[in-house]
């Protein structure tokens, strides 16, 4: 692991130096649901394909909780693959080669986008929790902008899972006349209490940690690394089932044949976890954690409809497609079939799939055959409705 | 999740010969709603042949995955559980082939259907065809027939009629009879001024065109 010294320099940094950033100047501010201005507001956001002729064929990704603008390219932190990386490029289902992907860093996160570990222009320092609390509204407001920014005016698809289903929910919701078709994925239009009590575990095990300072510890070159890593294992024992834990650890020991009689990671599972913890605290910020955790809590479509879900669609002319894991217990089934249900209430086009999958939420992310067929047969066809296949062949010709 | 689904129930060994009879019912150009639509292919037949936009409901994922995958709106569903939430008149058609005697309540899900749409377009086996009636009355079995290929501790097909038995269903619930067709054997339509026993006695399918009944309508 990198020293707290060098990693702190990083996470202070505002923008990846390797990616693509929109700055909005002070005059621009974006307005947050809280009653707060953030600006001047950096956007950073990678692109994938090229747009088309018509600036028709441009679809953007949302990402997950602790996900970024990555989604199809090696993450400058880790090294790894996009977390898409398995939907994305030529010839998969996100097809770069037919349409141009965007996919931007939320507001309130710490991949380059403007969010707690940036400079408040008022004090000179990193914001800390004197950063405006975001919603998942503001973080769509913020990707809007930056829509704006890059001359498109209507989006062929704006996907996600998790709460990058959220922000598709909302875009659809916000802006119907902009997105020509919605895939929200493994997600809910409303945070249920289960799902607000994780993230509250989460959020103490990362304020109880000393060296979080109070929100304060980037200027004291510190890092809450391992009540950030506590927040990361019990979250990530959501992300799973308990067929895939077992499946994949049951009771095995680590690198021993008999139990130490110390609380040691004996177990497999164990050690697994800990090493989830460890690898997160390198690339994520602690009061980021705190701030897109709180978006998700706050987040309930219907409240802003007078409490009909329905309303939130009412007249849309979006096509959706809503897909459900069957394993998925953070978001279950039920959470999707509550937007389904409401899409068709408000005569929407909806389609909805329940994939079968044992690895649990997380499955949204693996490699799912059918989910993937899904994804490519929705595009496809929405595709050919907004007549995008003949654009490119024209443009080609 | 099961994928035994109820649209399913009488794929096997039965062709679809009901499909375009039904697609024959239905206005070029209208909003259709095709309950256990199963893998799509009335839903693709009808944009492909009457340019309708069209959704479907299907209970098995294979189904819905198979529909979605070829561009259909389709929802994974029930008639039973999920009609209940569509508004009124969100369509002009909904269709109902091959899957009302598979349903719970079949008169709530006729019911349902006519208040989602217009018309309700619903095929069916007929359990009066004389082969069935000729395994029951000779073997005294329960009938297995190329249509209703189910033995009968495993069957989904729960409520089976005879068409005279619909025809009183669908006077029970005030509907229209707008068209109707009953097909032999080989999917052939049986001639249609043939008087409803021949029918009952000689369609292996049937076919109906509904219309909820208008009050207005006098004698």
């Amino acid at each position: 692991m990198s020293s707290a010294t060098e990693t702190v320099d990083r996470l202070a940094e505002t923008a990846p130096p390797n990616g693509k950033t929109a700055v909005f100047p002070v005059d621009r501010p974006l307005a947050t649901d809280g009653g707060r201005f953030i600006a001047p507001l950096t956007i950073a956001y990678e692109t994938y394909g090229a747009l088309d002729a018509a600036r028709s064929n441009a679809i953007l990704l949302c990402h997950a909780l602790t996900g970024d603008q990555y989604a199809a390219s090696t993450h400058p932190v880790t090294g790894k693959p996009g977390w898409w990386d398995a939907l994305v490029g030529p010839g998969k289902p996100f097809d770069t080669d037919r349409y141009f992907l965007i996919c931007s860093n939320v507001v309130g996160g710490c991949m380059g986008t403007t969010g707690p570990a940036s400079v408040n222009p008022a004090t000179g320092k990193p914001y800390g929790l004197d950063f405006p609390v975001v919603t998942i509204r503001d973080m769509v407001r913020a990707q809007a902008m930056l829509i704006d920014h890059l001359g498109i005016d209507s989006l062929f698809c704006v996907a996600g899972g998790s709460m990058g289903g959220m922000q598709v929910l909302q875009w659809a919701a916000s802006y119907p006349e902009r997105v020509f078709s919605a895939m929200p994925i493994a997600t809910a239009a409303k945070h249920s209490a289960q799902n607000i009590a994780f993230h509250e575990v989460g959020r103490q095990a990362v304020m109880a940690d000393p060296d979080w300072r109070a929100g304060r510890y980037l200027e004291q070159g510190v890092r809450p690394e391992k009540g950030l890593a506590v927040a990361r294992m019990s979250a990530h024992i959501t992300y799973l089932s308990e067929a895939a834990l077992q499946r994949k650890f049951g009771r095995k020991l680590q690198d021993r044949s008999a139990p130490t009689f110390s609380f040691d990671a004996d177990f497999q599972v164990e050690n697994y976890l800990r090493h989830q913890g460890l690898a997160f605290v390198e690339r994520f910020d602690a009061n980021s954690y705190l701030f897109v955790t709180r978006a998700c809590d706050y987040f309930d479509l219907a409240a802003d409809y007078d409490g009909s879900l329905a309303g939130a669609f009412r007249g849309t002319k979006t096509r959706f497609c809503v897909v459900a894991f069957d394993s998925d217990w953070l978001y279950p089934t039920s959470d999707s079939r509550a937007i389904v249900h409401a899409l068709n209430a408000s005569g929407a086009s909806v389609s909805f799939v329940e994939i079968e999958s044992d690895k649990g939420h997380d499955a949204f992310l693996l490699h799912e055959p059918m989910f993937f067929a899904t994804t490519r047969g929705f595009l496809r066809a929405a595709a050919q409705a907004r007549g995008i296949g003949d654009e490119t062949a024209e443009a080609r010709a | 999740m099961t994928a035994n689904g109820a649209s399913n129930a009488l794929r096997v060994g039965a062709e679809r010969r009901d499909l375009a009879v039904i697609a024959g019912m239905v206005a070029p150009g209208s909003r259709v709603l095709d309950v256990g639509c199963g893998d799509g292919a009335l839903l693709e037949l009808l944009a492909r042949e009457k340019r309708v936009d069209g959704r479907g409901v299907e209970l098995s994922q294979q189904g819905v995955n198979q529909c979605v995958a070829k561009g259909l709106s389709v929802i994974q569903g029930d008639a039973d559980a999920d009609l209940a939430d569509y508004p009124d008149d969100g369509f002009d058609y909904v269709i109902l082939s091959q899957t009302l005697q598979a349903t719970r309540r079949p008169r709530e899900v006729m019911l349902h259907m006519l208040r989602i749409g217009r018309r309700a377009i619903v095929s069916f086996p007929n359990f009066g065809h004389w082969r069935v009636r000729a395994e029951l009355l000779l073997l005294g079995r329960m009938p297995v027939t190329s249509n209703l290929a189910h033995r009968w501790h495993d069957t989904p097909n729960i409520h089976l009629c005879t068409i005279r038995d619909f025809v009183e269903l669908v006077e029970s619930i005030g509907a229209r009879i707008e068209r109707a067709a009953a097909l032999d054997r080989s999917g052939a339509p049986i001639r249609v001024n043939a008087p409803w026993w021949v029918w009952n006695l000689m369609g292996e399918q049937a076919v109906f065109l509904l219309e909820r009944s208008r009050p207005d309508r006098g004698g």
